[in-house]
Order: C-alpha cells, then sequence, then structure tokens
C-alpha cells in the first residue's frame, strides 16, 4: 500500500545509498560519562539491529559519535542514526503509521486529510466501511462502528506488526500535526503498553476520546490483538440494551489487557490531543471568562485538533506548515523534511 | 340490499382507518428517521458562505455570530518559547520602525478594535486607533469627523494628517489597517527592509482598475514610506489632491499617482502575494470565490487560488472576525510543527524546492563537520 511517489529519503544525503540521516542531539549531564537515555542503535528508535529487514528497510545503526560542547554548562552527545530505505519507503526514527476510518458518507471529508496532513505520516491507511474505488481504501464492510475499529486494528496488526512502533488512530474530521506527535513519543518506549490521547472519565471508565485521535504502541495492539479473540471480555456487540461507543468499547477491552488510558499534556499542562478545532477551543475559553484576559487556549506542540470541515484542514495545512513570522528560529533537536511532491505544505 | 349497502360503509369505514394507520406509521417512521439520522451523523459545523459584493464595501451591519466579550492573551506561555530565538526578528523591529494606524470607531472599540490591541498591534513600533471621538481610556485618537462609509476617506486624510503632525520622527514606514484586518508585523518588517524609507512609494494588495499604476486595497491594509506620508499631506495643503470621495482607497490611490508615489510590488521572492483582502480560507479554497467575483478582474497580478495564493511570509488578511483575530495569532505566533524544514527560504533566490534539499545537505555537513572536530 506504498505510495512510491510518497517516500522520503530518495536521495541521498549523508552517503551513499537510498538513505536518509537523522541526527539526534542528546543532553548528558555535565561530566557524566554516560549519555540519559542511551538506546541501542535503532532499537530504541522501534526499527530492528542492523541487517534486519523492517518491511522493506534496514536500518545501519549509531553510525557516530560524538561530544559537541556548544556552551559550557552543557555537553551534547551527537548521535548519528542512519537508517536505509532498500524500498521506497523512508524510515524516520521511531515510526508509526495512520489508521483513518470513516463511513462513506464522509468522503470528501476523509479525501481532505489525505491530501493534507496524513502525507507526512510514515504509512498512511484508510478503512471504509464500503469498497470505494477513488481511492486506496480499505474495505471492512461494516456500518458499525466498533466493528471496523476491531477490523482496523486486526488488519493492522497482522500487516505491519513488525515495520511500526506507534500506531495513530484518526476519525475524518481529525488534523493531525505529526511531527508533534513523534517529538511526543520520542522518549517513550513503544514495548510498554501505551494508549493516549485526550481522556476522558465516563464513571468508572477512563477512555481515550476518538475525536482527538488514539494512540496505541506496539505493545498495547499487541495485547489488544489478542483480547479481541475473546468474546467475553471484548466481545463484537458490545453494551447489553444500548451501544456503547466504539472507543468506550476500547478503552474496556484493552483495560482486560492491563491498558490503561493516559492523557497527553505539555510541559505546561495544556492538552495536546484536542477534541476541537481551534476556533471553538478559543470561543469557549472565553465564554467562561467574559470580561476578563484568558490564556491561550491551546498547546504550541498540539497535536489534533478535530471537528474540521474539509476548507478547514486546508487552511490548518497553510497555517501549521507555512504561515510564519520572518525571523523566528528553534533549535530543535530533530529535522523532518517536506514530503515530495506536495503543494500545500 | 340493506346488507350490501352496510357492508359499503363497513368496507369503506375499514378502508379509512386502513388509510389512518398506514398515514400515522408513515409520519411516525419519518419522525424516528429524521432523529436518528441527525444524532447518528457526523457533525461538522460548516460555516456560513460570506462573500463581500463590492470591492470597496465596508463593514455595515456586522453578524455578530462570532461577537467575543472578553480577550485572550496567548503570550503567557513564555515556558514553550525557551528555545526561541528572535534575534533576527528583534533586529528588524528596531531597524524597519513601523507605525501602525488602525481604522475604527466608537461602536467597535470594544467589539473589533479590543482584539486587535490584544493580538497584533502590540508589534508595532506605535500603534494608533483612529476614531471619530477621542476615547481616552481605550485610547482612540478622536479626528473629529462623523462616522459612515462616506466619511472614510476624510478620516484617512486627517488620520494620515495628525501622524504627520504628531509621529512624523517616530517612525519610518506608516501603515493603514482596518479593524478587521491581521497584519504580521514580522514579515512586513522583511518585505520594507529591501527599500529605503526615502523612496516615494507604498505597498499593499495592488488591484488595477481605474488607476494607471494600480491601486491598494483599503480592506487588506496599505503602508507608505516617510516620503510618501510627506508628499500625501502636502498635497491636501496644495489642493494636488481631492478631498472627497466616497471610495477611500482609489481616491488615496489616484493621489499616489498625482504626486509620484510609486506601487510597489509586495509580493515575495517566489512570486506569491502577501497583502489578502480575504481571510485564508477564501484564498486556499479553489472555488471558494466564484469566477464571476469583482475579485478575479481587479487584481494587479494574475490571482491565484488554492495553496500559491498566499506567501508563506504574508503581510495582511482581512474581514477577520474576533474569534479569527485569535485564531491567526495561535497559528503564527504558537503552533508549530516541531523540526519542521519549511519549503520556502525566503533568504535564498533559488527554487524553493531545491533549496530545502541544499540547505539539509549543508546542515548535514555542517554537523558532520563539528563532530570530527570534537
Amino acid at each position: 500500500m506504498g505510495d512510491a511517489s510518497q517516500a522520503n529519503g530518495k536521495r541521498d544525503i549523508a552517503g551513499a545509498g537510498n538513505c536518509r540521516s537523522l541526527w539526534i542531539i542528546k543532553e548528558t549531564r555535565k561530566g557524566a560519562s554516560e549519555v540519559d537515555g542511551q538506546r541501542d542503535g535503532c532499537r530504541g528508535r522501534g526499527l530492528r539491529r542492523e541487517s534486519d529487514t523492517c518491511g522493506r528497510g534496514h536500518c545501519d545503526g549509531i553510525k557516530a559519535q560524538g561530544l559537541l560542547n556548544w556552551d559550557s554548562s552543557r555537553r551534547h552527545q551527537l548521535e548519528l542514526f542512519r537508517c536505509c530505505c532498500a524500498g521506497n519507503k523512508s524510515l524516520y526514527g521511531t515510526r508509526h503509521p495512520r489508521l483513518s476510518y470513516g463511513k462513506p458518507a464522509v468522503e470528501p471529508v476523509r479525501k481532505s486529510a489525505r491530501e493534507t496532513w496524513s502525507k507526512h505520516c510514515d504509512k498512511a491507511e484508510f478503512y471504509s466501511s464500503e469498497k470505494v474505488k477513488v481511492f486506496d481504501s480499505v474495505a471492512v464492510n461494516t456500518n458499525d462502528m466498533w466493528a471496523m475499529m476491531r477490523k482496523a486494528y486486526k488488519i493492522t496488526y497482522e500487516r505491519y506488526k513488525d515495520e511500526f512502533s506507534w500506531f495513530f488512530l484518526a476519525y475524518p474530521t481529525t488534523f493531525a500535526i505529526i511531527e508533534n506527535l513523534k517529538y511526543f513519543l520520542l522518549k517513550k518506549d513503544p514495548s510498554q503498553p501505551f494508549y493516549i490521547g485526550h481522556t476522558v472519565k465516563s464513571g468508572d471508565l477512563e477512555y481515550v476520546d476518538g475525536e482527538g485521535g488514539i494512540v496505541l504502541s506496539i505493545e498495547s495492539l499487541r495485547r489488544l490483538s489478542r483480547v479481541l479473540e475473546d468474546p467475553d471480555k471484548c466481545p463484537e456487540q458490545g453494551g447489553m440494551i444500548w451501544k456503547l461507543a466504539e472507543d468506550k468499547q476500547l478503552a474496556i477491552c484493552l483495560k482486560y489487557s492491563g491498558v490503561f488510558a493516559e492523557n497527553a499534556e505539555d510541559s505546561e499542562g495544556k492538552d495536546v490531543f484536542n477534541t476541537k478545532s481551534v476556533g471553538a477551543l478559543i470561543k469557549e475559553a472565553m465564554s467562561t471568562h467574559p470580561q476578563q484576559v484568558v490564556d491561550g487556549c491551546c498547546s504550541d506542540m498540539a497535536i489534533t485538533f478535530s471537528g474540521l470541515a474539509p476548507n478547514h484542514m486546508h487552511v490548518m495545512m497553510y497555517g501549521v506548515y507555512r504561515l510564519r513570522p520572518y525571523g523566528h528560529s528553534y533549535s530543535d533537536a530533530l529535522v523532518f523534511l517536506p514530503p515530495p511532491g506536495s503543494d500545500n505544505d | 340490499m340493506h346488507m350490501s349497502h352496510l357492508q359499503e360503509m363497513a368496507s369503506s369505514k375499514s378502508l379509512m382507518n386502513l388509510l389512518t394507520f398506514t398515514f400515522g406509521s408513515a409520519i411516525g417512521f419519518f419522525v424516528c428517521y429524521l432523529l436518528f439520522s441527525i444524532i447518528l451523523e457526523e457533525q461538522v459545523k460548516i460555516q456560513p458562505h460570506v462573500l463581500h459584493n463590492d470591492p470597496h464595501g465596508q463593514h455595515s451591519a456586522d453578524t455578530d455570530n462570532n461577537q467575543l466579550q472578553g480577550q485572550m492573551n496567548f503570550n503567557a506561555d513564555a515556558g514553550q518559547h525557551k528555545d526561541e530565538d528572535k534575534n533576527i526578528a528583534e533586529g528588524l523591529y528596531h531597524k524597519v520602525k513601523i507605525l501602525c494606524w488602525v481604522m475604527t470607531g466608537p461602536q467597535n472599540l470594544e467589539k473589533k478594535a479590543k482584539h486587535v490591541k490584544a493580538t497584533w498591534a502590540q508589534r508595532c513600533n506605535k500603534v494608533l486607533f483612529m476614531s471619530s471621538e477621542e476615547n481616552k481610556d481605550f485610547p482612540a485618537v478622536g479626528l473629529e469627523t462623523k462616522e459612515g462609509r462616506d466619511q472614510l476617506y476624510w478620516k484617512t486624510i486627517k488620520a494620515f494628517q495628525y501622524v504627520y503632525d504628531n509621529y512624523f520622527d517616530d517612525a519610518d514606514w506608516f501603515m493603514k489597517a482596518d479593524d478587521d484586518t491581521y497584519v504580521i508585523l514580522d514579515n512586513l518588517r522583511w518585505l520594507l527592509s529591501k527599500y529605503s524609507p526615502e523612496q516615494p512609494i507604498y505597498f499593499g494588495r495592488r488591484f488595477k482598475p481605474y488607476v494607471k499604476q494600480g491601486y491598494m486595497s483599503g480592506g487588506a491594509g496599505y503602508v507608505l514610506s516617510k516620503e510618501a506620508l510627506k508628499r500625501f499631506v502636502a498635497a491636501f495643503k496644495t489642493n494636488k489632491c481631492t478631498h472627497s470621495s466616497s471610495i477611500e482607497d482609489l481616491a488615496l490611490g489616484k493621489c499616489m499617482e498625482i504626486i509620484n508615489v510609486e506601487a510597489g510590488d509586495s509580493r515575495d521572492t517566489s512570486g506569491r502575494e502577501t497583502f489578502h483582502p480575504f481571510v485564508p480560507e477564501h484564498h486556499l479554497i479553489r472555488g471558494y470565490l466564484p469566477k464571476t467575483f469583482w475579485y478575479w478582474n481587479y487584481n494587479y497580478y494574475p490571482a491565484v487560488e488554492g495553496p500559491g495564493c498566499c506567501s508563506d511570509l504574508a503581510v495582511s488578511f482581512h474581514y477577520v472576525d474576533s474569534v479569527t483575530m485569535y485564531h491567526l495569532e495561535y497559528l503564527i505566533y504558537h503552533l508549530r510543527p516541531y523540526g519542521y524544514l519549511y519549503r520556502y527560504n525566503p533568504d535564498s533566490s533559488k527554487n524553493p524546492e531545491e533549496q530545502s534539499e541544499n540547505e539539509a545537505l549543508e546542515n548535514n555537513q555542517k554537523l558532520k563537520q563539528k563532530t570530527s572536530e570534537s
């Protein structure tokens, strides 16, 4: 399902072959001989050891190490990860595909996701309740949202369990900033059972609201695929009389496997997964304190906004990936190149 | 005979009952269907399609759907900006001094001008709010005119006169904006840094009708050089330009031509427009503005819709309501994609695609050097 024209890393930047280099700069304590959070080559990034094939690519492991003294107070450990693509797929440190699913009635909505932010995923797959010839989506032949979700996760696990370490599911009206998602997940170990998003408490159950996007680590997906086979814990027909929403169903099933929902926040305590649009959040924040000055509604490192019409997706693309003030720069530890063959980012 | 008559009646009665029953259940099903489809369908709010049918149309009756009472301060989150390097922007702030004046009125101070003050106006070297009446608290300058569309040009002349009399030495460039214009000062400074304030020139969204060298759209905002302001103010003392017109931007444009102030090209190095007469959505979405719309015939340069409409370093947008003011403030100065290498590099004259590849190569070379050194 890889789209050859969407491959990153076709041109070599660091050496020979079809490779891309990812420079990671980590901070060490001054004088410390060990680097905090050091990982074995690419393994910690969800890729296997050298010469192993991750799908159609392989990783060279750490190519170079060094120490940079940028200022006297800190020493920076520089690690170069070199990850090469034998096929037309590119690898970054952590890799995760994105799942999107929805009913065919929302074609133009899903189309806008495909034309916009999903180009920034390492792999994007679309699940549709019907076989839609217009795009390349996977048909799941059901209109029931929970059944659709089960199938989507099952298929994803079967196809991609060896290639990816993080799995992000989005609804058709959600806009996601994948770079911020990658940065958010950078220091998290995917072999732990993570289930992250915008959490909501419903009685005893804490679940991730699907509107804000659902992030699962490979370990959680592994456990989920097992519990999906258990009809007592995770039945196909959820709920006795009234059907439970599919995101709640997911939480229940995951809970049985010891996977619990986690809310995602930035360093200031602001949610990074949002179930509403920026405009809605602004209005909400200001309606609670009509006569005062309130703090900014949203995080600088927000990952998702939802409830967006197709036009708004295009506006977000421009607003996030292009529109900016001249003369402001950041010293980010990662570099993400824009996807090739795209004109709106 | 009696029997058949009764039978007829009975059968017609049961037919009636049947019809009533069928009709009733049809209504019932229909209502249930409506209810369920409302509940189960995904709710996506589509904004009303508002088009401004007159190029010189001002903002008469405002639809107050998006009326905001309070204000929002995005700058309280200092923690998220600790890695930000603003040296270049700050350098330009001191090098390219811009005085902004915002056209507003007594009824709009709380409705609109307040949100301008809470967002982009803070980045001007100096900002003045021009109203027909003075307001010491806001504060707003009283131009002693009436309000209304036909007064706009007169207000503009008086506003520039006031700026010339009181603040001429305090700035190099003089920007006019409406209370529903959003201006990105950093990008305006970058544009103007390539010109001298002693040049007789002005910039904005260039329109082509009526004036040979073109004139600048009022709503998208326009900015005069020091020399241009000097000549403009002098033109009224010597009666080179007329004082009255109901079309502010056109009259100003005609006057500029008379006094030999050049209508500048405000497009970026890749030819994309920077001043915009509408909000981003209207420009970015193909087909949003119908082909019969006046806009396509007014634009001096070939107008583009879709991603090519707008520069990454856009300077202004117009018809921005209060929610959108904060929305833009957030998207421009706060939300960002971590580590993303932007395609367009304003400081290079090369093809943007090539540029980002070359930059990545350069960055890698630099880092390699650093590693080998240490």
